[in-house]
């Protein structure tokens, strides 16, 4: 079956919810891309969410591998444009506008209201991650540590998810 | 961010220090994600239009290659056992990376006690009561930018 025009429209509809950053299009994109169109399990979800922190660029290229189990190369493509289209057309619009707009006394109000919403939605995506990547007392542990190793010290958050694999095959392998 | 910084202001000046702190501000307050929103108007700024694709094609390539290589790869070795192993570890670092995030963002851009309402609210919106997220966005943020909204400062002459 021909899931091209389900994964444009997926796909460019989660592109509009990232504000503040890509986890918070992933409640949405559990349930659509799971539950909805099950291009892939919730697992693999997080894996590839998790993976795709260490590749370099935008953290969201993990939307490419979607892509390309539900439609191939073409799949790929088509989720990349869909997905990094509309909102940069939409930033090079505004970003044209918004310095104009520099006395305009709600750009302010504007600025200042969707930050903590925002940070909500990227907390919200974090817990429904969570739910799916924290079991028990080590995947516990890790998180904690790596928060506080990062809260405290200047380090690559690739090099900390890399150590979180190691110590992943040292205590899940049979 | 920091390494993007570095290497649009002090190593290739393209743009200034206040500038950077502009598109950054316009960067996260867009739907987009940060990284692509600010290449697209710093490539805007250097080239116009075609800057910003320029630039958006450059941070977007590298990536997609690497997660197009690692699907593939993902799809005939995930199931290994260490393959599955490893990746439980990973997905636990990510999510200590994703909550210090929230953290740094929280200290940097929450000065407000109602800013913690808000984004408990949006987080409450999401999570307990399945609200969509465009849903969730619209409600809370419009009740946040208007308790946000501007406020005349008093300052009336009286009379002459």
């Amino acid at each position: 079956m021909n899931q091209i025009p389900a994964l444009v429209r997926v796909f460019a509809y989660l592109s509009l919810l990232t504000v503040g950053g890509g986890m918070a299009a992933f409640p949405e994109m559990k349930i659509l891309t799971v539950e909805v169109h099950k291009w892939l399990t919730f697992p693999q979800l997080i894996h590839l969410y998790s993976v795709g922190q260490m590749a370099p660029g935008p953290n969201m290229m993990m939307i490419v591998p979607i892509g390309a189990w539900a439609g191939g190369v073409l799949g790929a493509i088509v989720v990349a444009l869909a997905f990094f289209g509309p909102t940069a057309v939409l930033t090079f619009i505004v970003g044209r506008l918004w310095n104009k707009l520099e006395k305009w006394p709600w750009r302010r109000s504007i600025q200042q209201g969707l930050a903590p919403v925002s940070i909500g939605l990227l907390l919200a995506g974090c817990f429904t991650m969570a739910k799916g990547a924290i079991f028990g007392l080590e995947t516990a542990t890790i998180a904690v540590v790596v928060l506080l190793l990062l809260l405290n010290y200047k380090i690559n958050p690739a090099l900390l998810i890399l150590v979180g694999a190691v110590i992943g095959v040292l205590s899940f392998t049979p | 961010m920091p390494y993007l910084r570095g290497s649009l202001v002090t190593k290739r000046h393209w743009i200034d220090d206040k500038e950077f702190v502009e598109m950054l501000s316009i960067s996260q307050s867009l739907p987009g994600l940060n990284a692509t929103n600010m290449a697209i108007l710093v490539g805007e700024k250097l080239r116009g239009a075609l800057g910003s694709v320029a630039a958006i094609i450059g941070i977007c390539l590298p990536g997609a290659v690497i997660m197009y290589v690692v699907g593939i790869f993902y799809r005939s070795h995930g199931d290994h056992v260490w393959v599955t192993a490893a990746l439980k570890g990973v997905a636990a670092a990510a999510v200590g990376l994703i909550l210090s995030t929230v953290v740094g963002l929280s200290k940097k851009s929450l000065a407000d006690k109602f800013d913690f309402v808000f984004m408990a609210l949006t987080v409450i919106a999401v999570n307990r009561l399945h609200q969509s997220v465009p849903r969730t966005l619209v409600a809370v943020g419009l009740l946040a930018i208007l308790f946000h909204r501007p406020r005349k400062a008093r300052k009336e002459s009286v009379g002459p």
